[in-house]
């Protein structure tokens, strides 16, 4: 795979490869204005490119009007179908609906604290596009520490998220952001060991060249680390707050959680950017974990930007897809799944990978090694899952054929609830 | 040394978002303000060791400092029943300014006075070296910060438990 020749040309109107265009407009600029100019509309042409013209329409076509219309279909209703053709229009009047509506701060709220968490919390949705690759030549930052980079752009929404709760003077806005809290740091635990197993195998934490390894390697990331994968979907889905995991929002307990005392754009703002988030995460995902702009060579015949993007919205269809199917979980369920089972399997897989690692390099074995690495290592994932949550007491049904109370599937009854039941 | 407009207009704006930042916790009389503005303190550090091209100790700063320890300040601050009594004056003002006059003192001399070796490019320090050196050469500390840090949580965990947990673990522990 490697050396083999990259059929995009470096013609402006050739598009394979973007950064065709947006070269030629920074040379052009180059010479027709001072040194300092291209330096500005760099950034900004990345911004345009990765932000303006993907992550916004995705949103609101996909986050928004997708999302919606096929948990309908998963839920046996129709969703969103009145406004233009299919209802496509629908996030559209979604947002000149909130543009308008009235943006209520409470008398006791704490007015600064309050209208800057929803800065804070864009902010970085915007941030962490810097440095996915949507092809060869296409990153905006390819910075040789990017995984880091994503994981401590990702830790801020945590703190929009606890400003918003807290200045909101209610109490329900201040649980919804203590849960907030305690799961990012709780989950963000096993998802870094999660990935600490990705950044052992490729010994990069460029994405770029984690793309590219995959891509030499002629294997995705996934078959060689499907705990870790399967680690970074749950981690991931819970600090983006996403149905089965959205205790912080939880609607049937808390109201709404942080968002309490948010109405119109402003709440809009945190509405649009989770989707945002969703969507980071899942462009993510798919470059650390399935190969990102590559595709086992059809990157040379298909623009890789257009893989990517494919990608992020099938990753991100999988989000969709948990979130119309799982119930929500209680809080303590969600610490014990971070806590008892993720982290032990993460700490294991790390061991695993390390040693797996050290075995190749040392031992000089040639790079086929790896399919066997993968055959081992989903052997090894399916075994742990499965028998860590025997290990814990729980028996996973394949066939669930009728409702069962918490307790005789193992669940954890508080002490003097066995007797209940008298209402 | 640094040079070109972009760097120097980097670093004047960073020192002057920290050194606001940094007065605005000092200043600020909400203690919840106050940790923000030492959230903004900690990020303006992060763009100086940007500046200084040791790209992986910023992302650090940003997640241990930003993503953990500012979390942790909020936390505290949620938790303890006399926060509400804000960033109010007391009898140790006094104290905290002979203190603080100490310690500048001390410094801005050391700072002044040190042969700093500057160099001409910036020193392309991969992650794996930093990786070998950790587990190399420094591996003492390395293990020594990992065993204090794990003595701290089983601590933690010990101080939180309340004596009817106890008894009730006891209580379940007899009836197996």
């Amino acid at each position: 795979m490697s050396g083999a020749p990259f059929l995009a040309t470096e013609h402006w109107w050739d598009l394979r490869d973007l950064s065709n265009i947006s070269r030629e407009i920074l040379e052009f600029l180059d010479r027709v204005g001072p040194d300092w100019l291209a330096y500005v509309v760099s950034p900004l042409i990345g911004f345009v490119a990765a932000f303006l013209l993907f992550v916004l329409p995705s949103q609101l076509f996909v986050g928004v009007y997708g999302e919606r219309r096929l948990i309908g279909r998963m839920q046996s209703r129709l969703g969103p179908n009145r406004v233009g053709k299919f209802g496509l229009l629908q996030p559209i009047a979604d947002a000149i609906k909130l543009i308008q509506k009235e943006a209520i701060t409470p008398r006791g709220a704490d007015k600064w604290v309050m209208w800057t968490a929803p800065v804070v919390f864009v902010a970085p949705a915007v941030l962490v596009w810097a440095v996915i690759p949507f092809g060869p030549n296409m990153v905006i930052a390819d910075i040789p520490v990017g995984l880091v980079y994503f994981l401590a752009i990702t830790a801020l929404p945590v703190l929009a998220a606890f400003m918003a709760g807290w200045s909101g003077n209610n109490k329900y806005s201040l649980f919804g952001a203590m849960r907030v809290v305690a799961m990012a740091i709780s989950y963000e635990v096993a998802l870094v060991l999660g990935l600490l197993g990705v950044v052992l195998f490729t010994s990069t934490m460029s994405l770029q060249a984690i793309v590219e390894w995959q891509r030499e390697h002629d294997i995705w990331l996934v078959f060689l680390q499907p705990l870790a994968f399967v680690i970074y979907f749950i981690s991931a889905s819970a600090e983006l707050n996403r149905t089965p995991t959205d205790i912080a929002e939880a609607e049937s307990e808390i109201v709404a959680g942080y968002l309490t005392e948010y109405s119109g754009m402003k709440w809009g703002l945190f509405y649009g950017m989770d989707i945002g988030y969703a969507l980071a995460a899942a462009a993510f995902g798919s470059t650390v974990f399935l190969g990102g702009w590559s595709l086992f060579g059809l990157e040379e015949w298909v623009p890789p930007w257009l893989i990517l993007v494919a990608k992020t919205h099938l990753f991100y269809f999988v989000f969709i897809w948990t979130r119309g199917t799982l119930p929500r979980l209680r809080i303590d369920q969600l610490m014990a799944l971070a806590w008892k089972y993720m982290l032990p399997l993460a700490a294991i897989n790390l061991l695993v990978v390390a040693a797996e690692r050290l075995w190749w390099h040392e031992a000089g074995l040639g790079d086929g090694i790896v399919y066997l690495f993968a055959a081992a290592n989903i052997a090894l994932a399916l075994l742990l899952v499965v028998g860590w949550a025997r290990v814990l007491g729980y028996r996973p049904e394949r066939v669930p054929t009728r409702p069962r109370l918490v307790k005789h599937v193992g669940g954890y009854v508080a002490p003097g609830a066995e007797t209940g039941g008298g209402r | 040394m640094i040079e070109g407009a972009g760097p120097v207009a980097a670093f004047w704006g960073l020192s002057a978002l920290t050194l606001l930042a940094a007065g605005g916790v000092v200043v600020s009389r909400n203690l919840f303000h106050a940790v923000l503005f030492l959230i903004v303190v900690f990020l303006g550090i992060a763009g100086f060791f940007l500046l200084l091209s040791a790209d992986f100790l910023a992302m650090a700063q940003v997640i241990i400092y930003v993503g953990a320890i500012a979390v942790l300040i909020l936390f505290a601050i949620v938790l303890t029943p006399r926060a509400s009594r804000d960033n109010a004056e007391t009898r140790m003002a006094p104290v905290a300014l002979v203190a603080g006059v100490a310690v500048a003192g001390l410094l801005i001399p050391a700072i002044l006075d040190a042969e700093w070796r500057t160099l001409s490019s910036a020193p392309a320090l991969p992650v794996s070296d930093l990786g070998r050196e950790l587990l190399g050469v420094w591996v003492l500390p390395f293990q020594l910060a990992s065993v204090l840090l794990t003595a701290a949580l089983v601590g933690a965990v010990v101080l939180v438990r309340s004596p009817r947990e106890e008894r009730e673990e006891i209580d379940e522990e007899e009836r197996r």
